[in-house]
């Protein structure tokens, strides 16, 4: 049952890739302009059909989808233009950058928001469940794209924290050591840019998920048993009540690449986003299509391993899916 | 509480559409000695407020002196505006001005009505789009409704920014504000119908077995008109929650896009290009009046999020 769960969805994040890859690829391909535009208005007809002919952009669209797609399979994704080199390894770097942001930001947000949220659903009324109710109401009403440009201004205020990019120039060739130190110095801003909203919208799912679990039968049987109250929300109420949580992790994944751009856009992080967003506006195509894939692959793991808990915490799943 | 929101909503969208009438200062015209100018500071007198003009002292640290010789008096409902003063040298910045010397409160309000129209008609597309396709699909069984439930399955977990992107930038990149404006609601609508057409689909295959469309098909209602008088209107709550959700997350999609350059053009006043100036990382955190378009974006997301209460969903 399980197996045939796994296959199906591993199915879908494969084509999820293949699909997005090559939308990106051909519309690229079918934009006005090309990248011989980055040649300059000097450039001779020669240079420029060569330029073409390196890049298969002589040849029709589906042909030089079928070009990049085999080439593909064995993990050349080609050359970028703009950049002079092959894409893998700049995918790669970029890819690796916006997942260290993309991480931090799901872990802060998950652990708060849930322990929060815990928090907010099983007490009865207070102060504090109401401060953090409203302040969660509040951060989910505030996209990345405020939060990055609300705390790059207390930090350009303050100087607390340093205002963008993801190294300073300073430590060109630095220890590992100082490195990650360096890294980690510039990484809370936009953190917290990403985890601000996702921890409010975690809070308030959870919130909503435990107190109704709360009221089910056999949360009072467990209370009636013995157990302490405490231990009923954690051991009997909580797991049930994470079905909701898992059931928007699909889609939580997406939003974060969203808000992810512009966070890494706001604070000149070097991520996929920022290079995504050059590779189009240059039409870049192999790049652009390498961005693509790199950022497909993060959404497809991550919905399998959104569907993954979802069947862990809801034996439904797995036997719908079987039937 | 949902009143407190649903007013909020009501003073924004009120103050857009009579932009013209509440706006002291026409949205364009730049007032060369006032780059980045502060606020203008309202003093009281019994003859009614006053402000002060703004002197220039240091055109590169862009420093404001007050020139407390001569108050300048604020007007009321003249020269078909709210509130202005009637000197030229003295306007009336409610919220300061940008980098051109333009009074951001003006802009921000003729800014709202081209960021709330791209939102609301693109909202409205996207609702009545995915009521029809999440309909057909469920009165329609078969391959039709499993091609469109799978195609919308895809839309959604795609992350919209980036596709809202891709589509945008293969369009050629300098374009009029009119041809902008049919592109992102166009856009917009195409990225936000699959969440309206799946809840849609799952109502309309519920209500199909109920009693009520039993009745009416036995009656001879054919496959249009049960779908349109009996079974889409019972997913017209549902539709009306999604459509609350859409609304910021298209205003939000607006302000993205412009702000990074692929929406209006920056001479164009909406929330998303006067964003643009708050980009620039050296002059933020002397002009925080440039926030204002994001307190903006706050606000209305605040208005909807208390309107349509214990909805949790990223923006």
């Amino acid at each position: 049952m399980m197996a045939r769960f796994l296959i199906r969805r591993t199915t879908f994040a494969l084509l999820l890739i293949l699909v997005s890859s090559s939308a990106a690829l051909l519309l690229t391909r079918l934009a006005p302009g090309d990248l011989t535009t980055e040649l300059g208005p000097h450039a001779t007809r020669a240079e420029i059909a060569a330029a073409r002919a390196r890049f298969d952009l002589d040849r029709p669209p589906l042909d030089q989808w079928r070009l990049w797609a085999s080439r593909a399979l064995r993990f050349d994704l080609g050359q970028s233009m703009a950049y002079g080199r092959p894409v893998a390894p700049l995918v790669a770097r970029a890819a690796a950058n916006s997942a260290v942001l993309g991480f931090t930001a799901l872990l802060v947000a998950t652990v708060l928001g849930l322990s929060l949220g815990i928090f907010t659903g099983s007490s009865r009324k207070g102060v504090a469940v109401s401060v953090i109710r409203a302040a969660s109401v509040a951060c989910l009403s505030l996209p990345p794209l405020v939060t990055s440009l609300l705390l790059v201004f207390v930090a350009a205020r303050t100087g607390w924290l340093p205002l963008g990019g993801m190294t300073t120039t300073a430590t060109l060739a630095p220890t590992w050591g100082a490195w990650i130190a360096d890294v980690a110095a510039h990484l809370p801003l936009p953190v917290m840019a990403l985890a601000l909203p996702l921890s409010a919208t975690f809070e308030r799912l959870q919130s909503q998920a435990i107190g109704e679990t709360l009221h089910q039968p056999f949360v009072a049987a467990a209370t009636a048993r013995g157990v302490s109250r405490q231990s009923a929300i954690l051991h009997h109420a909580w797991p049930v009540s994470l079905r909701a949580i898992c059931a928007i992790y699909g889609i939580v994944i997406g939003a974060l690449l969203s808000g992810s751009f512009v966070v890494e856009y706001v604070t000149a992080w070097p991520g996929l986003g920022r290079l995504m967003y050059d590779a189009l506006k240059a039409r870049d195509i192999y790049l652009v299509a390498g961005c693509a894939t790199a950022g497909a692959s993060f959404l497809a793991v991550g919905t399998l391993i959104g569907d993954l808990l979802l069947a862990a915490v809801d034996p439904r799943v797995r036997e719908e899916s079987a039937r | 509480m949902k009143k407190s929101g649903a007013a909020l909503l009501v003073i924004v969208a009120a103050a857009s559409i009579a932009a013209p009438v509440v706006a002291p200062n026409d949205p364009n015209s730049r007032f060369p000695d006032l780059l980045y100018a502060p606020p203008s500071e309202l003093h009281l007198s019994s003859s009614g407020p006053y402000i002060y003009t703004q002197r220039l002292i240091s055109r590169l640290e862009r420093k404001f002196e007050d020139d407390r010789s001569r108050p300048v008096p604020i007007r009321f409902l003249t020269a078909g505006r709210l509130m202005t003063t009637t000197e030229r040298s003295t306007p009336l910045l409610l919220l300061g001005a940008d980098g051109y010397g333009r009074d951001i409160f003006a802009r921000l309000l003729y800014g709202g009505r081209a960021t709330l129209a791209v939102a609301l008609i693109a909202t409205l597309g996207a609702a009545c789009l995915g009521a029809l396709i999440g309909g057909i699909c469920g009165q329609a069984s078969g391959w039709l409704d499993t091609a469109l439930s799978r195609f919308s399955e895809f839309v959604l977990v795609l992350p919209t920014i980036y596709v809202a992107l891709a589509l945008r930038a293969v369009m050629p990149l300098v374009l009029p504000p009119p041809t902008v404006f049919l592109l992102l609601t166009g856009i917009f609508t195409l990225l936000g119908w699959p969440i309206v057409a799946r809840g849609v689909r799952a109502i309309v295959l519920a209500e199909r077995e109920r009693d009520y469309v039993l009745a009416a098909r036995a009656a001879g209602a054919g496959p249009l008109r049960l779908l349109a008088h009996h079974l889409l209107p019972a997913a017209g709550g549902y539709v009306r929650t999604q459509a609350s959700l859409l609304l910021p997350a298209f205003i939000l999609a607006e302000a993205t896009m412009s702000f990074i350059g692929l929406g209006f053009p920056s001479t164009t006043a909406t929330w998303g290009t006067m964003l643009q100036e708050a980009s620039n990382v050296a002059l933020l955190g002397d002009a925080p009046w440039t926030l204002a378009p994001a307190v903006a974006i706050f606000l209305v997301v605040l208005g909807v999020n208390i309107v349509v209460r214990d909805v949790a969903r990223p923006v």
